[in-house]
Formats: structure tokens, sequence, C-alpha cells
């Protein structure tokens, strides 16, 4: 809950900013600074109100102390204590933001009734406001109509409990359980009632008890209306709460008993937050639903308070794209990664790869396609033939079968193995069902035997980019896969089957969180190259296009120069006259010739240039899928960030407890999570690093790749220009001939 | 489309000198000269400009031009079919109407599509269609001047006075084309004449000569038909192969501009490569287009026009065997034996004379086919070989230099 608020700020100008700033400096005491650093001049007027109540309600509760049913906290404070400087108390924070009707009728209730219709009553609005527009609701007139709920709704809280789900139904946010409750009730309130109460420093350990039913009924619209400039006072709140939460068991109990509550509040938190993502705050939930401890409120506020502004920013930079634009440079605090080490790296690795490549003696050619089988099942068997003078092999040269799905499920285990680091794994050619078809229903033709010879060359190129790559030739799998004889037969590579289905679930998640993470990148190297790639990928696809047509178009006029000719001897064979007869005939020859070279022409076309841009195509998407696993890696850093400043706000929550027995477990926590930090920026850096690495040994390959292929291209283009001067020039005579 | 403003307003093609016609051999002599000595594109209309040189006496001047249009072309043309004096020639075919239709409706496309190119691809685009459409506009002109000369060639022919009105009266002939009343006439006429043409050509001839040509008109205006197509055919998709070729030189262009490795260096120079070598592509392809696709085309018409003459014979054959039955009965019964004889006379005379004429005229399409299946076909041979060294060349250079980076 607490992060979906982060991740999702609601949409304060950006002059209310500063605030937390200055007021995160101030100690602990400053409760009314604070409320004179808001923008809104009556909370001045207010003050005075605030600390009444803030005696009152600390008073009260301590009589009360902490043995009582959170039930009777909470029509405590509201009907007798303190309701009247309540309204105003809370009315004046409100506000300063948007959720002031709420308030209104958050306190109505209090005074009239007992805490049960009082849930009710939060009910009410609720489920309402979420229905209807948000800001109507929101308005002063609205109290006049929540004032009414009150009577009718003396509902027992079953009817509550049904009603829920109304609400629940019509906001996705109302619908998530038990999260709303650690907004509520870590929030606003506390600071009210806190920060006056740390004035009166004795009080301390009762009124923290006592804060706490407040909260979790007040404190919610104010703390979602004026969020951002509370943050920080959130934090002083907060400690006494999370004590609170962790200390009294019924309490926290009471939390869960009171889902109607949580539900209200929740929808009423995310309207007056208005533009706030629902997707986004449903999103978190999901997540907080996983951690399901009594600590869990404590942990999520703290995420909120405890964050230093610095890091809130960062945050809500990464959450929101749209912020981007004011995105102040400043917080660079979780460097992506350090530059300086990096040039010393590729240098390194350049060299490494320059001996690589000389002690490199790994031939890998694949031959003899077979189809094994008969009708449906039957596969394609190809012959992978090594010649190595490396130790890592038994022998200097053998050879093995192996099918095609024995290629995708070498992939599969490489990438699974290699991408988490940040390597480029060469994927294999596309599985292509019509191809295959073609090729299994048995027909002889032109079109299958090119399939299969494409196929063959696509598998070789595979081969030899996964050997050629020093990491991944050291993998036991691409040993066994060259050496071994009986290899087990790969699953989960058929493109219909199971497996293959929830692959393609995995790649749509994958490519939803893709577009969730929002990275600051801090490294201008990556984000110009993975610029640099999708621009790449972009005009390789069109190029890739446009061989492809091309390629159709030269088939084109092959078959169309095959009929012209056969044209052509026709009409030579009908011509009276014999020398122009021959020199027809002649002509016909020559266009046969031509259309024999055109179709070699689009073979190569295809072969070597189109070819060539689809491997491509296809290995950019593995460098497109490193970056991800860079971007992923650094996601679970500052996940694992956020989450040790969480835990230090419960230690620090438990210090102001005084409760020393679950000290030390939040101590240990902290150091396992301080571990897990170093560890996860120890990852990132290292994937970072690879992944530079990689992209510039790929940047090599390729320059490599393209140079050899489109050279060898052209002069496939040069030996047919030049048979076709041969023939014309054997042509010439015969026309010259005719009289 | 007159007053109607084309997608590329204003813009009209004015060409000067032109590559002598290719189609046809001429055995031209001093007497009479003519020639397009220049030609304009408004619209859908084109104006040539002929231009007539000659010593013949019924001309008043020796160096005239006039500007003529397509409809007058076929009017000249139309007069000399109708003519039954002519009954025993070859008619030149008529030019084929200019056709710009197709490339206009592409510069039309293009300017529709320009917001969703680059400036360059824009530019490289519309140059490519105006050099297309200049392509046609060229052919439609020498089309009309091939006529022209081949009339102005013929013994018989260039005395016509129709023909002298149309080189020498400066003012618009005002011909008119053809109405719908008139199409129909000429549709019927045609189905009359073809239905007409395969009962003549069964025929069976006395003269071997023309038994001979007739089988092998029929066969070779068929194959001709056959061969102008499938030229057509070929010639359109190597023109779509040069077409890629620019689209993948340009893309490449692309892709070298934003690479910021090494290899952006290659890309471009392979770009450039592939933008000089798709215009020699795009260079044979509309050699191939004239040389042999046109020849081809021109052939098909004149094979036409040959049977059209050898129909006439085989039609005036026809009348003079009924008119020698018509002349057996009328002895026989000895009615109105005169009238027949008369018509006899007057059925041998023309079929004679047709004979005399088409034979000769045969034989001079034979002659003049084979000199322009000569020259067109030597042309070609040397074109190609021209554009493959070229290609050789570049591709040569190119890979030199590639290899020399790598």
């Amino acid at each position: 809950m607490a992060t979906s608020s982060e991740r999702s700020p609601p949409p304060f100008p950006e002059d209310l900013e500063p605030e937390p700033d200055e007021v995160g400096d101030q100690d602990s005491d400053d409760g009314e600074d604070i409320f004179l650093g808001t923008d809104n001049p009556l909370e001045i007027k207010m003050d005075p109100s605030l600390s009444a109540s803030d005696i009152t309600s600390s008073t009260k509760p301590l009589s009360e102390a902490s043995s009582p049913p959170v039930m009777d906290l909470l029509s405590e404070p509201a009907s007798e204590a303190s309701s009247a400087p309540m309204v105003d108390l809370l009315m004046e924070p409100a506000s300063e933001g948007s959720s002031a009707p709420m308030v209104d009728l958050l306190m109505e209730p209090a005074s009239e009734a007992s805490s049960a219709p009082m849930m009710n009553l939060l009910m009410e609005p609720a489920s309402e406001a979420s229905s209807a527009p948000m800001m109507n609701l929101l308005m002063e007139p609205a109290s006049d109509d929540l004032k009414e709920p009150p009577k009718p709704d003396i509902d027992p809280l079953a009817d509550i409990i049904n009603d829920t789900p109304l609400s629940e139904g019509k906001t996705p946010v109302a619908a998530m359980p038990q999260e709303p409750p650690s907004d509520l009730f870590d929030d606003e309130p506390s600071e009210l009632f806190a920060e006056p109460r740390q004035s009166n420093t004795a009080k301390q350990q009762q009124t923290s008890i006592f804060d706490e039913p407040d909260e979790d009924l007040f404190s919610e619209p104010l703390g979602e209306a004026s969020k951002k400039p509370q943050n920080d006072f959130f934090k002083e709140a907060l400690a006494p709460v999370a004590k609170a939460s962790n200390v009294c068991g019924p309490l926290s109990d009471n939390y869960n008993e009171q889902p109607t509550d949580i539900f209200t509040e929740e929808a009423i938190t995310t309207l007056p937050s208005a533009v706030s993502t629902v997707s986004v705050n449903s999103k978190t939930n999901g997540v907080h639903s996983d951690e399901e401890e009594p600590d869990i409120f404590a942990e999520a506020t703290v995420e909120l308070s405890l964050d230093s502004p610095r890091n809130d920013r960062k945050k809500k930079e990464a959450a929101k794209p749209s912020a981007s634009a004011s995105a102040p440079a400043p917080s660079v605090s979780a460097s992506a990664s350090k530059p300086q080490p990096k040039t010393l790296e590729e240098v390194q690795y350049i060299t490494l790869e320059e001996e690589v490549e000389d002690k490199f003696e790994l031939n890998i050619s694949i031959t003899n396609p077979e189809k094994v089988g008969d009708g449906m099942n039957a596969y394609m068997a190809y012959k992978v033939s090594t010649q190595t003078t490396l130790p890592m092999f038994r022998s200097k040269t053998f050879t093995v079968r192996r099918r095609f799905s024995d290629f995708l499920g070498l992939y599969e285990k490489l990438s699974d193995k290699h991408t988490l680091n940040g390597y480029i794994v060469p994927p294999p050619p596309e599985k292509s069902i019509m191809g295959m078809t073609k090729v299994k229903v048995g027909k002889e033709d032109n079109s299958s035997a090119e399939f299969v010879e494409r196929r063959r060359a696509a598998l070789e190129r595979y081969l030899q980019r996964v050997v050629f790559h020093p990491s991944l030739l050291q993998d036991p799998d691409v040993r066994e896969f060259l050496e071994r004889d009986d290899m087990p037969r790969a699953h989960n590579t058929q493109a219909l089957s199971g497996a293959g289905f929830l692959k393609m679930i995995n790649r749509a998640t994958d490519s939803l969180s893709k577009m969730t993470i929002k990275m600051n990148e801090s490294d201008v190297w990556f984000e110009e190259k993975l610029q640099e790639v999708e621009a790449e990928d972009q005009q390789l696809r069109k190029l890739h296009i446009m061989v492809d047509s091309l390629v159709g178009h030269r088939k084109e006029l092959s078959v169309n120069t095959g009929g012209f000719a056969k044209s052509v001897a026709m009409l030579g064979s009908s011509e009276d006259n014999t020398a122009l007869s021959r020199a027809l005939s002649q002509l016909a020859e020559v266009e046969d010739k031509m259309e024999q070279l055109h179709q070699e022409q689009a073979a190569s076309d295809s072969f070597c240039f189109a070819e060539l841009l689809a491997d491509y195509i296809r290995l950019l998407g593995s460098v497109r899928a490193s970056f991800d696993q860079r971007m992923k890696t650094w996601q679970r850093w500052q996940d694992a960030q956020n989450m040790l400043q969480k835990k230090r706000e419960t230690e620090a929550k438990l210090l102001w407890a005084n409760k020393p027995d679950k000290l030390q477990q939040a101590k240990d926590d902290i150091t396992e999570w301080e571990a897990k930090v170093t560890q996860y920026e120890r990852d990132f850096d290292r994937v970072s690093a690879t992944v530079r690495k990689e992209v510039l040994r790929f940047e090599k390959e390729k320059a490599r790749d393209f140079k050899k292929q489109i050279i060898k291209y052209l002069e496939s283009l040069l030996q047919s220009q030049q048979q076709l001067i041969k023939y014309w020039e054997a042509f010439l005579p015969e026309a010259k001939a005719i009289a | 489309m007159e007053g109607e403003p084309s997608p590329r307003s204003g813009a009209c093609f004015h060409q000067g000198s032109f590559p002598r016609a290719v189609n046809v051999d001429l055995q031209t002599d001093a007497t009479l000269q003519v020639d397009i000595s220049d030609a304009l594109s408004e619209r859908d209309k084109v104006k040539f400009t002929v231009h007539t040189k000659s010593t013949l006496p019924n001309f008043k001047q020796n160096e005239f031009s006039v500007v003529r249009q397509h409809e007058e072309f076929i009017w000249l043309h139309d007069s000399f079919v109708e003519n039954e004096e002519y009954a025993g020639y070859i008619i030149p075919p008529a030019p084929p109407r200019p056709d710009f239709d197709a490339s206009r409706e592409k510069l039309q496309k293009l300017g529709e599509g320009e917001g969703s190119m680059t400036k360059e691809e824009f530019t490289k685009m519309k140059q490519e269609l105006e050099a297309e459409y200049l392509a046609i506009f060229k052919k439609t002109v020498a089309m009309h001047e091939v006529f022209l000369c081949r009339v102005a060639a013929h013994p018989v022919l260039r005395k016509d006075m129709n023909f002298h009105v149309f080189l020498e009266y400066n003012q618009d002939l005002s011909v008119r084309g053809k109405n719908k009343r008139e199409k129909m006439e000429d549709f019927f006429k045609n189905v009359v004449k073809s239905a007409d043409g395969v009962l003549v050509a069964g025929v069976k001839d006395v003269d071997d000569f023309f038994e001979h040509e007739k089988t092998f008109l029929l066969e070779y205006h068929n194959r001709v038909k056959d061969a102008s197509s499938k030229s057509d055919r070929m010639i359109r998709s190597h023109k779509s192969a040069a077409d890629d070729i620019n689209r993948i030189a340009s893309t490449l262009y692309t892709l070298g501009t934003q690479d910021s490795t090494d290899v952006c260096k290659f890309f471009l120079k392979v770009s450039e490569l592939f933008e000089k070598t798709r215009k020699i592509e795009a260079r044979v392809a509309a050699d191939e287009d004239l040389k042999l696709a046109d020849l081809l085309k021109y052939y098909l018409r004149e094979s036409q026009a040959a049977k059209d003459l050898l129909y006439r014979r085989g039609r005036a054959l026809v009348d003079y065997e009924n008119a020698n039955k018509a002349l057996d009965k009328a002895r026989a019964k000895n009615k109105d034996v005169l009238q027949a004889e008369t018509s006899q006379q007057v059925c041998c005379q023309k079929f004679e004379k047709i004979s005399e004429s088409a034979k000769q005229e045969l034989i001079d399409f034979k002659t003049r086919r084979v000199a322009a299946f000569r020259k067109n076909l030597v042309e070609l041979a040397e074109l190609e070989l021209k554009h493959a060294k070229g290609n050789l060349q570049l591709l040569q250079s190119c890979v030199g230099v590639l290899k020399g980076d790598t």
C-alpha cells in the first residue's frame, strides 16, 4: 500500500515538494512548525485546537491504556473526547488537500454513533464515491449527504460486509484486502496526535497506543490528501505506530477484523488522490498480499515515510515517466554502474577475446539434412561435425546427429543460464510450421529443398555463433550437444505445446513489467546503445522486408524471363528468314540462361543477404533481452534497498517503543537485507559490465559478419554480371549475322 | 482532365531532339523527310511538332513545321485504311494512344503520401516517377514519329493528299475523336470483318506465295503477340527488382547514418554501390523495353496490318470468284451477261491490283522486319553488354575497397 502511494503520488503541485525536505530535517518536536510550513494559512489558526485535542486524546487513552479492544478505542476518542476539535483538526489538513468532505464525513458519525455504525458510515460514502465522479462527492456539500447515512445505516457489521463487495466491484482498488489499513493506520493522525504529544514527551508511551485507533480512522483522508508534504513527519509519527502494532496483538487482530473499514478507507484514499493510477495501486497491492505479517503495516508505512526525500524523488521518477520533464538530476544516489572501471574492462575483454581468437580452433559444420520418419511425426536430422584442437574435447573430430528441436533445446538451456547474467545468447532459427509441414508431406519440390537448405545454413551459423562465444563455449551443455551421442530428447520446444504457451505468457508478463519498470538510467552509454539497438532493429526489419521483396521480384523475373525465352523460341521457329530465325533462337537461349542466372541471384539474395538480416534481427532481440536483464537486476537492487529502508524503519520504531525482544529480530533483518543490497548491487554492476562487454563483442561480430556476408553477396552479384557479359558477347555476333 | 489541376500542375515535359526512332528501318530519301522535332506534354494532351523537309513540288515551302495531336494521327491513319486505293498496301499501323494515367496516378499517390516519408525519400521517389513519365513520353513521341516516317517512306502513301495536308496545314485539322455511335459501328465492323476473315482465310489460295504468307502471318502474329506480352512482364519484374534495390540502398543509408560503430562506413559504401547498380538495372530494364518490347509491339501491329492486307486480298479473291460464278450463271441463263461481265472485270482488276502490290508489300515487310530486328537486337546486345560491364566495374571496385577495409 505504502509502495502504491509512493509509486503513484497524488498529483501534487511541485511547489509543495520542497517542504518535506525542509520538514524532514527538523526534529520530531516541531509538529507545529510543520503545519505552519504548509501552504494553508488556516492551519495556523487551528493550532491551538490541535494541541488541545492532543492533550485530551493523550490523557484519555492513558486510563484505558493498551488492554481495551480496538472497538472501544475507536469509539472513545471519537464520541467522547475530542470530537469537536478533531473535526476542526482534521478539517484543516484536509483543506490543504482535496479530501475535505471525507474528513467531515468521518467526523460526523464519530460523534453520533458507536464504532459499528461508524464503519457503516464509512462504507457508504466510499462505495458511493467509488462509483460516482470523485470530485463532486468530495466537495463540501457532500457532507450533507453523508450525514444521513448514519441513521439508516445502523446495521450490523454483517451488512456492511455485504456492502463491501459492491465497492469492490466498483473500484479495483477497493477490492484489495487488508492493505489499505496500513495506510490508514499509519498515516496522518499519528502525526496529528503524536506531534504535539511529542512535545509533552513524558506521556509518550501511552499516547502511542492511543494514537493507533485514531489513526486508522481518521488519518486516511488527510494522509492521502497531503501525503507529499507530510511524508517526513510521518517518520516521527510512525515509530510509535509500528511499535504499537507490534506490541498489542489484539490491536492488529482488530484491524483484520474490520474489512469494511479497510475497504471504505481505501476507496476514500483513492478518490482524493484522484489521478493516481488504479492499476499501479492494484499491482502493489498484489505484492503486499504476499507478505501477510503483522509487521506489514509498519513496513508499508516505513517505506513511505522513512524514505529520504532524495530517495523519494528518485522513486517517483522511476515510477512516473511523466515526471521526467522536471526530473532533477541530483538524485543519482543509486548509480547504475561506475564508468571508470569499464574502459579497463573493455580493454581486458578485447585482449581476452583476441587471445581466444588466436588459440581458437573449432570448426563446426552441419551437413546431410535427412528426413527421419514419415508423416507428421517426421523430422529433419542434421549431421553436426566438429573439428577442434581444443583440449576440452575428447577427440579432434567427432560427429553427432541432432534434430531441430535439439538445437532449440540447447538454446533454452543456454538462455536459462546465461541470459540472467546479461549474456547475449545467440538465438536459433525460428520454428516454421509451414516450411516443416511441406517437408513432412514429402514434396520433393524446390521450395522444400530450399527450406531445408536455408535451415541447415541457419543452424550452422547459430552453432558457430554459440561456440565462438568464449563463455558459452565453456558451458557443459554446449559440449554435450557437440559430443554426446545419445542426446536426450529436448522437451518443451514444441511451438504449440503447453510449455510453449507458458513461455508465451512469460514473455507477455515480461514485456509488461518492462513497461512498468522505468529505469533511472545513470549511464548514458547504455541509454544510447539501447536506442541505437532499437533504431537498428527497426531499420534491419525494414531492410529485411525489402530484400525479401527483391528476392520475390527476382524470382518473378526469372520465371518471366523463362516465359519470354520460350516465346522467343517459338517466334524464331515461325520466322521465315533463316538468319533472323537463328538469331531469335539464340536470343531464346540467352534468355534461358538469364532465367537461370536470375534464379541463382535470387537464391544468393536470400541466402547471403536476407538470412544475414534475419539472423541479426533475432540477435538484436537477444541484445535487447540482455539490456532488459540489466534493468531487472537494477530493479531487484532497488527493491532490496527499499526493503532495507523499511527494516531500518522498523528498527527505529522498535527502539522508540522500547521493545528489545523484537529488536534483535529487526537487527538481524537489517543485516540480512544489507547483505542482499550489497549482493544485488554487485550483481547489477556485474551484469552491467557483462552487458557492456557483450554488446561490444556483438558489435565486433556484427561488423565482421556483415562485411563478410555482404562482400560474399557482392561477389555473387559480380559473378552473375560476368556471366551476363559472357552470354551477351556470345549473342552479339549472331545478331550481327542477321542479313 | 482539361482544366483540372494535375498533381504536378504546370509541369510539362519539353523534348527537343530525340534519339532516332529505333523500331523500323526506313529507306528515307531527300525528297521527303519527316520527323517530330519537338513535343509538349500538357496535362493529358501531347502536342507534337511535325517537322517536314521536302523537295516535292506540291509543298509551298521546302521546310516547315506544324503542331499535331494524337487524334490527327489517327485521322490520317483511318483515312488511309478507308481509301480503297490503298487496299493493296500495308497501311502503317497507327501509333498507340499516349497513356500517362498510370504514371500520373503514381505521382498523385506520392503527393498524398508526402507526409509519411522523409524528404530525401520523397525527392527520390519523385525523381524516379518523373523519369518514368519522361520515358513514357519519349516512347510516345517515338511511336508517332515512326508512323510518319513509314508513311513518308512509302512510295504511294507519301503522295497522299491527306498526308500532305497533315504535314503542311498550319492550323488545327479540327478532327474529333470518334463518338459513341461511330465506335459501336467500328466495333461491329470489326466483328463482321473478323468473322469474314475466318471465312476468307479458309479459302484455299491459288497463289502459293500468298498461301504461304497467310499461314506465316497468322502464326507469326500470334507468337509476336505472346512474345510481346511476355517481354512486358519480364521488364516489369525487372523494374520492380530495380526499385527494390533502390529502397534497399536508402535503408542501408539510414542504417549507415544511425550506426555509431565502424560498420556505418561499410553500410554507406554498400548503399552508394546499390544506388548506382540500381540505376544501371533500371537502365537495363528501360533499354530492354525500348529495344525489345517496343520492337515486338510494333511488329505486332505491323503484322496485324499485313494480315489486314491479306484479308482485303482474300476478300477480293472471294468476290472475284463469286463474280466468276455469277458470270457463269448469267451465261448459262443468258441473262444480264453484260452486267455480270463488267462486275467480273471489276473484281478481277481489283484482285489483280491488290495481288500485285500486296506481293511487293509483303516482301518489303519481310525486309523491313529483318532489318529492324537486326538493328534492335544488335543494339540490345550492345546495351546489355555496356550495362553489365558498368555494373561489373562498380562491383569490382566496391568489393576491392571493402576488402581493403577489412
